[in-house]
């Protein structure tokens, strides 16, 4: 009954509240079926693993064409949030705060425990080389469960026969 | 009784009637999955999941096991290796545990 070991690695390069959940709910979905899970992150994709911005992901209204505020429970059919307010102070802080809202209606964890569910479950993360050295990034600066900091080429060997997903 | 013969299962290989359950039944169902010894660590997780399945007619998800019994994520996988929600479902009879969390 022993077939070849599944494998998925996941490459996060997006630092938004929004784009921080599909690696975590299929990962963490990946893992509840005996999957080898590992995870890359890249780009502002490291502020998932980075401690002082994994807990303040932001979603913003500006220029997302996506946020309707019938979000909110109001009756005004598809009209989105219009970009003149989204530039108001306090509507990024606003929306994200909705959007976390909304998360954890559905069970949700936030992203940082997420993640460490994943780590506790045998997830391996591992953060971009070349965008810790671009962003002037140390291996302390991430929290505890990131691996080490490899490069391109290292992932391309250690992802080997695996099924790899960009986010 | 601890013939599988009169036990029905679906084309995953859950138990379609979690009232044809019996202990004698989960350690044959656990060898199958691979665990060859059920401790009672393992079977903390079983009645849990049991009386929570059968209340609520779903079996739980991981994270409504980790939270139900305060076991933690490190200590269920390594009871249950592979996908714990899964395995336990198969093993105490009960059908495939839905939702993503």
């Amino acid at each position: 009954m022993e077939t070849e070991q599944r494998k998925i690695a996941f490459i996060c390069s997006k630092g938004d509240l929004d784009m921080a959940y599909p690696a975590l709910v299929m990962g963490w979905a990946a893992l509840g079926n005996g999957i080898d899970v590992t995870i890359f992150f890249t780009f502002w994709g490291m502020d998932m693993i980075t401690k002082d911005r994994q807990k303040h992901l932001e979603l913003a209204p500006v220029a997302n064409t996506s946020m309707k505020m019938r979000l909110m429970g109001l009756p005004t059919g598809t009209l989105g949030i219009p970009n003149l307010m989204g530039i108001l102070p306090g509507m990024t802080a606003f929306t994200s705060w909705f959007m976390k809202k909304k998360m954890a209606k559905v069970g949700a964890p936030p992203v940082d425990e997420y993640l460490q569910m994943m780590v506790d479950a045998g997830a391996h993360l591992y953060a971009c080389k070349m965008s810790v050295d671009m962003f002037g990034l140390k291996k302390e600066d991430f929290v505890e469960g990131v691996e080490d900091i490899v490069t391109a080429s290292d992932f391309m060997d250690m992802t080997e026969g695996s099924q790899i997903i960009f986010i | 009784m601890t013939d599988l013969v009169n036990v029905a299962f679906n084309a995953e290989g859950y138990m379609t009637d979690p009232n044809q359950w019996t202990k004698e039944l989960a350690e044959i169902l656990a060898r199958q999955e691979g665990i060859d010894i059920l401790t009672p660590e393992h079977w903390r997780i079983i009645d849990f999941c049991r009386t929570s399945g059968l209340a609520s007619g779903k079996a739980p998800t991981l994270r409504q096991i980790t939270v139900g019994t305060g076991i933690s994520i490190k200590d269920l996988f390594a009871l249950y290796p592979k996908g714990p929600a899964k395995k336990v479902a198969k093993i105490a009879g009960l059908g495939k545990p839905e939702g993503c969390v």
